[in-house]
């Protein structure tokens, strides 16, 4: 049984479209975790909803609805560009009023209920030849963004007072970030639906932080960590006919907790070995 | 020539006015210290030194030409801020964003900037902890990384504002005592926002006290006399010598005096 599904050309497509999405996801979520916007992320997702439950109401193509949501969302918080709890609370009474209305739209829409399933829970096995290329096309662009606007991206990230003093232009970074997070939500959307997104751009990132201290390592981890989890994922739900997403989500987690013990047990070694203190950091 | 000059500068936030025709020069190697309390305008004249605010009258020149344009590259200190402890950020890879993090793309260090890495690395002795995730160190020693990302570019001027907050006193005298090692071997002027000039009381040329209004320049003996910040505040200030520490005693925001007058009865 298993080895039959392999051989189908739609499990193919499905494991490279896990791939694309991982890749980037990963990427982004360093920086959505370094920023501190696993909110906006939800966020974004959400009014991703909103915009393809919009499309059907208009017979387009769901997927569009859903960039236009993400992307106008992504723009306004970029522009906004808020910090703390302002941002958290502008950001939860966006992101009411955005379901609300994506509820309104479903209601409207008269046709089958599972496309809006779909997008809640995703449906990787269901993605076809031109959606793939698609995907690798809006992720082409999402990696060419984070490779131009890299160093910056990083100096804000961390530092935002003294990159300002540096003459980095924080605004149109911000509206840089919030624009590549948007694309990102949207394929990301597509391989673990609206509901599931954290799990691929939040959870790799943050379980790749617990591990390591260098900047790029952390992307590698990260990526590493979304790649395993989604194919994985894919892998398993041929064996077990279980959701993908949930099986997406229970590794991308597993590997969090993983990397948190990892840190605590590396942490503790550490203390007790104050004569070389340092050594542990000197090992990676 | 002046490595920095401000001009009859004026600073105004609607009606209030916060200061008007200040001028200063400041010189190769000098140490100056910008205080006075709250609300007065010593972060917002630091941004305007660095190119970030526009002083409602007057002009500022660095290295020549106005902060806008960046010609001579300025060494800037923040107020502490603790990093996140999950962080994915070493020591060294703080200070090379004080290099090249303006920069676009990913960039690749070549010798010369790591060994300028390593330099300003070893100047504020972080050498031990530079791999270490900057999360995971002292307010203190982040602040000596912060020093090292400020001059690891060679800056023609240091800018500081409230480095000190919220260190022990041993980290306040080493990062001062760093700054002031720079000034005097590379001779990169230093602008120090503080509350407080005890800190730097031993290290300042001189010191630019904001008041509401009214400013005054000087060596710290002029300009923190009973005789100076009564006449800036218009009422009647002591400036007391305890045990080689300045008090300023009297100040309308003097908060602390206030309360224990309150609390006599």
């Amino acid at each position: 049984m298993f080895t039959q599904l392999l051989a189908q050309h739609f499990v193919h497509t499905a494991l490279w479209s896990g791939a694309v999405v991982a890749v980037v996801a990963g990427v982004i979520g360093v920086f959505v975790v370094t920023r501190g916007m696993s909110f906006a992320v939800h966020a974004i997702s959400e009014l991703g909803f909103t915009g393809a439950a919009g499309a059907l109401v208009l017979g387009i193509d769901p997927v569009l609805g859903m960039l236009g949501g993400s992307l106008l969302l992504g723009l306004v918080l970029g522009l906004l560009s808020l910090r703390g709890r302002e941002r958290d609370s502008a950001i939860g009474a966006v992101l009411a009023f955005g379901l609300g209305v994506g509820i309104l739209l479903l209601s409207l829409y008269q046709g089958y209920a599972t496309e809006a399933t779909n997008l809640l829970f995703g449906s990787i096995v269901g993605v076809s030849d031109a959606q793939l290329r698609n995907l690798a096309i809006v992720a082409a662009i999402v990696l060419a963004g984070v490779a131009v606007l890299y160093r910056p991206l990083l100096f804000t990230s961390v530092d935002p007072e003294i990159a300002a003093a540096r003459g980095v232009p924080l605004r149109a970074l911000s509206v840089g970030i919030f624009l590549l997070l948007a694309l990102t939500t949207a394929e990301a959307i597509q391989v673990v639906g609206v509901l599931l997104v954290l799990t691929l751009v939040i959870t790799p990132a943050a379980a790749a932080q617990r591990l390591t201290g260098r900047p790029a390592l952390a992307l590698v981890l990260s990526v590493a960590i979304a790649l395993v989890s989604t194919e994985g994922g894919i892998l398993l739900s041929l064996e077990k006919p279980w959701p993908t997403s949930f099986f997406i989500s229970a590794i991308s987690f597993a590997a969090y907790l993983a990397a948190r013990v990892l840190a605590a047990t590396r942490e503790r070694q550490k203390r007790l070995t104050p004569s070389a203190p340092r050594r542990v950091w000197a090992v990676r | 020539m002046s490595v920095a000059a401000a001009d009859r500068l004026s600073l105004r936030f609607g009606d209030r006015v916060l200061w008007e025709d200040l001028s200063f020069e400041l010189e190769r190697g000098e140490l100056l210290a910008v205080l006075g309390p709250n609300g007065t305008g010593k972060t917002s004249l630091l941004r305007i030194l660095l190119g970030l605010l526009e002083p409602s009258g007057g002009s500022v020149r660095i290295d020549g030409c106005p902060p806008r344009e960046r010609c001579g590259r300025i060494g800037y200190v923040p107020q502490q801020r603790i990093f996140d402890r999950d962080l994915a950020l070493r020591g060294r890879d703080l200070v090379r964003l004080g290099l090249d993090g303006h920069r676009w793309g990913f960039g690749r260090l070549d010798g010369e900037g790591r060994s300028r890495i390593e330099a300003a690395l070893a100047e504020v002795g972080a050498g031990d902890y530079a791999d270490a995730p900057v999360g995971r160190l002292s307010g203190g020693e982040q602040q000596r990384l912060r020093v090292a990302q400020a001059i690891v570019a060679d800056p023609v001027l240091l800018l500081a504002d409230e480095p000190l907050l919220s260190l022990d006193l041993a980290h306040q005298r080493a990062v001062v005592e760093l700054l002031d090692a720079r000034r005097r071997a590379a001779g990169t002027p230093v602008v120090f926002v503080t509350h407080d000039v005890n800190p730097v009381l031993h290290s300042v040329d001189r010191v630019l006290y904001l008041a509401p209004g009214r400013w005054a320049i000087g060596t710290p003996d002029e300009v923190m006399t009973s005789e100076t910040l009564s006449r800036l505040y218009g009422t009647d200030v002591d400036v007391l010598d305890v045990r080689g520490r300045i008090v300023v005693v009297g100040t309308p925001d003097d908060q602390h005096v206030h309360h224990v007058g309150e609390h006599a009865h």
